[in-house]
């Protein structure tokens, strides 16, 4: 199993802290899972006397802080350097967004940023496009841990291009990669595990579920299914049909 | 001659006090700032008694007692028993289905049910929902209107900084965020608000704009006054309103009606609601001492049942539904 800078994920499963009716929904969520990270928002969330963050704390899963929000390379960074002396960890889920609409990457000021944060120290988890150049930067920049999208943040669309995904599982066989946004549904979960991905990323999903709880649960159960059905090696697609039963010996009238 | 000792005096201490002299119960109103003002995080609140919106968002129990605000205030202060108009753009269609799925209570609109309700929105919204049974009030008239009745039966607010321990007999401790290191599970969530005024619009009702990222309300307020509320933000900082909070709640104004681009800039405010992890307002024994709290962004919607319950407890020791041991 690919780890994630030398950490082994107790489950695929990573679980947004955003979003949620309240903390307790938030924790049942993380408890009918077994997410075993949580993302983290420093950015319009920091302050004194932080019970919320205590409670994000008392999960017991990792934190991976985020720079959800930010739209240069210079404002990425300077959150990544608040989260780290925040939250005490050097993980960073590095987001440089290009369009306030669509939320997309912007894979210039991504590198950019990357760059200056792996140098750092940083452990970076790019959230990018599935785009394999963009990828093959980020690697070069020292990200062991790529975040493709499967579709814009919160639109729930699943995986828009698996062909390109696809390829990018496999042009980097040695980074973990984790489906980060966009999935809607555990069957989107199932997908992006049966194609070789190490771990999802989810938040609206499980958050603005009417049971947030047991949607969490729905969707750890397709991350086994896909992770086992990868595991286990799909068998390919024909063009012809092949009878299961054996023809030979059938009634010939 | 005290019976029960009232420490805070913004929503939930007024309304214990009021529901304890309803049931013959003497109190003694105690704040640290004396009457609510900016200090108080009532004093910032909407004043929306929706309990069916908020159901979209909450536990079944702010929908249960918030059902009997509207009837409470009624004693205290102007209730405007108009309802909720919900809105949302049109990209947003998929916001109105999934909050008019989770809530109950309400009739689908379209242009025209939209225009009859409120005229000055004609051909600016499409489709929304109307909440025939909620009602919103004027916050700050109501907190005055409290000290007043209160006062007609001599129950003033002395400025004292004291805390349960400095008291003896019966606390009711109404002290919200400041009560924070007494009670467990307390935390401040941040709320951001800004009043505008304009002659240009008139509404008569609260109403919603569901949006993605960006939801927003707008409370109509005497003299073409608009509350516009508000943000939710998981932080203990206090301060003043972000910019970013600021454009984000004016554009969503905009979008509602863009006559909004051309009011004036009013106030803006910004607090910390008390809240347990649940969200959910409670009355919490522990020790001798009943603690009103958590009322989160329910204050004037869940501070009359509130109150009515942690004054029947003192008087028969019946728990309601919302009482809790710490």
């Amino acid at each position: 199993m690919r780890d994630f800078y030398g950490v082994t994920l107790e489950t695929p499963m990573m679980l947004g802290t955003a979003r949620y009716p309240s903390p307790a929904v938030m924790e049942a969520a993380f408890t009918s899972s077994g997410a075993s990270v949580a993302t983290v928002s420093l950015r319009r969330e920091r302050g004194a006397g932080q019970a919320f963050w205590d409670l994000v704390r008392s999960l017991g899963v990792h934190l991976l802080p985020n720079t959800a929000g930010c739209h240069s390379a210079r404002e990425a960074i300077t959150t990544a350097q608040m989260a780290r002396e925040y939250f005490q960890t050097d993980w960073i889920k590095l987001e440089v967004i290009g369009n306030a609409d669509t939320l997309q990457p912007d894979p210039f000021g991504l590198v950019e940023a990357a760059e200056v944060l792996c140098a750092d120290g940083f452990k970076v988890f790019p959230y990018t496009t599935e785009d394999q150049v963009l990828a093959e930067r980020l690697v070069d920049a020292g990200c062991r841990v790529l975040m493709p999208w499967g579709a814009p943040i919160g639109s729930g669309m699943g995986l828009n291009n698996i062909h390109g995904l696809r390829t990018l599982r496999a042009a980097f066989p040695d980074v973990a990669m984790v489906i980060d946004a966009g999935l809607g549904l555990p069957s989107h979960a199932a997908e992006a595990m049966e194609l070789g991905f190490d771990a999802i990323m989810l938040n609206t999903a499980v958050a603005e579920a009417d049971d947030p709880a047991a949607m969490a649960r729905a969707f750890s159960l397709a991350t086994q299914a896909g992770g086992l059905a990868a595991a286990a090696g799909p068998m390919g697609q024909r063009d012809m049909a092949v009878p299961s039963t054996p023809l030979i010996g059938k009634a010939w009238l | 001659m005290t019976d029960v000792t009232i420490i805070g005096a913004g929503v939930a201490g007024l309304w214990a006090a009021r529901s304890c002299l309803a049931r013959g119960l003497r109190p003694r109103l105690l704040d640290r700032s004396g009457a609510a003002g900016p200090h108080s995080c009532s004093w910032w609140a909407g004043g929306m008694l929706a309990p069916e919106c908020e159901g979209a968002t909450t536990e079944p129990a702010v929908i249960v007692h918030g059902r009997t605000a509207a009837a409470l205030w009624r004693g205290v202060t102007e209730v405007h028993a108009r309802g909720t108009l919900v809105l949302a753009p049109d990209r947003d269609r998929a916001e109105l289905e999934r909050f008019a799925k989770r809530t109950s209570g309400h009739a689908a609109c379209d242009a025209e049910a939209i225009a009859s309700l409120e005229p000055d929105l004609d051909a600016l919204h499409k489709r929304g929902l109307f909440f025939s049974n909620e009602a919103h009030l004027d916050p700050r008239q109501a907190l005055s209107d409290l000290v007043r009745s209160l006062a007609a039966s001599d129950v003033e607010i002395e400025t004292a900084d004291m805390t349960p321990n400095d008291v003896t007999g019966p606390v009711i401790d109404c002290r919200g965020l400041a009560a924070a290191g007494d009670v467990k599970g307390l935390r401040g969530v941040r709320g951001e608000m800004i009043i505008l005024q304009s002659d240009e619009i008139t509404l008569s009702r609260p109403v919603r704009l569901l949006h993605p990222r960006h939801p927003l309300y707008v409370v109509p307020r005497p003299g073409g006054l608009f509350m516009l509320g508000a943000t939710q933000i998981e932080s203990a900082a206090r301060g003043p309103i972000a910019a970013r909070s600021a454009l984000e709640l004016l554009s969503a104004a905009y979008a509602l009606d863009p006559r909004f681009a051309e009011a004036a800039i009013i106030e803006t405010g910004a607090d910390l609601r008390p809240a347990f992890p649940d969200n959910v307002p409670r009355v919490v024994r522990k020790g001798g001492v009943l603690y009103l709290n958590g009322l989160f962004r329910h204050g004037y919607l869940m501070a009359p049942a509130l109150a009515e319950q942690a004054a029947e407890f003192l008087l028969t020791g019946i728990k309601g539904a919302l009482f809790r041991e710490d």
